[in-house]
């Protein structure tokens, strides 16, 4: 916290704020900190400073490959949650319910393969996942956490594109976060019809109605949602 | 959106921008602080002000101008079309349940989208499209407006288009990510608008067409599942079961009988659409004169 000190006595020059993320190659522990600390951690870190990971996995944004496992991180949970719904369906769920949970189990287990596929052996492994927060006998807990992991899901793609390198990979996040956000629509209109693109109810997601903006959030704060629904410690660095 | 990879950007092609922002320390300061305060999404307009008097103009590279004045006419087009539905003297159909006030909402939404280009785009801006430039009917082809199936199929159209289109020009925006991820955040909206009206067209909402909120193969294994095989051009290419170099089927639990494997593949992933054949199908509904 030394350098953390040292910045805050400085009056800073404007340059410093911009080098402060831009050159330091910042080193995010993520472990319960709240996400302010967390910047002020990165910021006050020193450059090239190893980073020691014991366990767990480690999104690495220095380049493609760290996106990509960022995606493939919440394309597990995704694919993991809608598996377990469509095997067992709770017993409020209309017909339609259970056709629409049974249809995007196979989106989610196609957007994790794919993943899983392209990056081979720089892959993060499988995640284990805690759902002990969803009542999956409740149709309204089950479309609930659907919500939550759809409308996040569109925000991470959104917030993450503009960090890709290589135009391919930006058309594949592309291609997937549409279908998200159709899957976000659909399940937003199980729980109130009209709610499909409420944009005013995502702003904490980074939406803006005025602008018919959906949400955008970097991946420290969407990895921060998603927090209680992955066992597996991940660890950020280079965002 | 991160404003310092911005600024590094630009400063990049101008080694300046400092300076040129520098007589405005203050203001600076004050950006920074009302940063904190505004929304994430705001971000685009506050930038776009911030660097409008730096330079006393927007600086947008030409393709990216050329990207966004392209997303401009497609917007057009769409807000025409729904506030026309909405408004219009003409309209013969009646809105069933709530679908009036959906409709409102995509309404809406196009037309932010319509003034959130203006205003990035400043006087590098295309001309307006009015209604009176727009034949939504197609020469009569598509009762739009007296059949409110036929407004909803052409509605699907138009919401998968933009899909496409916003997808297949965000390579071009990679030069400006603050540009790419506004972008972004406009093409997802249009995939909700899309599976809303997919929504409201199929059976369990009260319609009569057997469509997925999402974009599946058609009945007969083709790529348009919209039903209306006069929007075949808005489906061209969605039937793709490769995604890069890689296969998606054999998908685990998928069905193999009745296409199970292929259509689960293709629901997956929405694919793009180059400009070329976007503009194709905005010209079916733009008139003589005034085509893109």
């Amino acid at each position: 916290m030394e350098n953390l000190e040292e910045n805050q006595k400085t009056s800073p020059k404007e340059t410093d704020i911009f080098d402060a993320r831009l050159q330091r190659r910042a080193f995010l522990q993520y472990a319960g900190a709240g996400a302010a600390v967390v910047a002020l951690v990165a910021a006050g870190c020193k450059k090239d400073r190893p980073v020691y990971t014991d366990f767990g996995a480690t999104l690495d944004f220095k380049d493609d490959t760290g996106v990509l496992n960022y995606a493939y991180a919440l394309e597990q949970l995704e694919a993991a949650f809608y598996i377990k719904v469509a095997s067992a369906p709770p017993s409020g769920f209309t017909q339609a319910q259970k056709n629409y949970f049974q249809d995007v189990q196979y989106h989610e287990i196609a957007h994790r393969e794919f993943f899983k596929k392209a990056l081979g052996t720089a892959s993060i492994g499988s995640l284990e996942v805690d759902f002990s927060s969803i009542d999956f006998t409740s149709a309204s807990s089950v479309l609930g956490a659907a919500k939550t992991f759809e409308d996040l899901g569109v925000a991470a793609y959104n917030g993450a594109g503009a960090r890709l390198k290589t135009a391919a990979n930006l058309v594949i996040a592309g291609q997937i976060v549409s279908v998200e956000a159709r899957h976000a629509a659909w399940v937003r209109e199980q729980l109130t019809p009209g709610t499909f693109a409420d944009l005013n109810s995502l702003t904490g997601l980074g939406s803006s109605n005025s602008g018919g903006l959906d949400g955008a959030l970097s991946p420290d704060k969407v990895l921060a949602a998603a927090k209680p629904f992955i066992k597996t410690k991940i660890n950020i660095i280079n965002l | 959106m991160n404003i310092v990879n911005i600024l590094e950007e630009i400063e990049k092609v101008d080694g300046e921008i400092y300076e040129r922002l520098n007589p405005r320390r203050q203001a600076m300061k004050d950006f920074f602080n009302v940063g904190k305060k505004i929304s994430l999404a705001a971000m685009p307009l506050a930038l776009g002000s911030m660097f409008n008097k730096a330079y006393g103009q927007t600086t947008l590279p030409t393709a990216v101008v050329d990207v966004l004045n392209f997303a401009l006419s497609l917007e057009y087009l769409e807000y025409h079309y729904y506030n026309h539905a909405l408004l219009g003297t003409d309209v013969t159909f009646t809105y069933p349940g709530a679908s009036r006030a959906a409709i409102t909402v995509i309404r809406d939404h196009e037309k932010a989208h319509v003034d959130l280009l203006k205003g990035a785009l400043g006087a590098s801006a295309r001309a307006e499209i009015t209604y009176a430039m727009t034949d939504f009917t197609a020469g009569g082809a598509f009762p739009v407006y007296s059949s409110y199936p036929t407004f909803l199929a052409v509605a699907q159209g138009f919401e998968d288009t933009g899909v496409r289109a916003y997808k297949g020009q965000a390579g071009a925006l990679m030069v400006s990510p603050g540009v790419l991820q506004t972008a972004l955040q406009i093409h997802s909206v249009e995939a909700r608008h899309a599976a809303q009206i997919r929504l409201m067209r199929s059976t369990p909402e009260g319609g009569s067409v057997a469509v997925k909120p999402w974009v599946s193969l058609g009945a007969a294994g083709q790529a348009n599942d919209s039903g209306v095989p006069a929007l075949d051009l808005v489906y061209a290419g969605e039937d793709s079961v490769m995604q890069a170099t890689i296969s998606i089927p054999p998908l685990t639990g998928a069905p193999t009988a009745n296409d199970g494997q292929k259509k689960a593949a293709v629901e997956s992933f929405d694919e793009i659409l180059v400009k070329a054949k976007v503009v194709e199908i905005a010209n079916i509904f733009l008139r003589t004169g005034f085509k893109l």
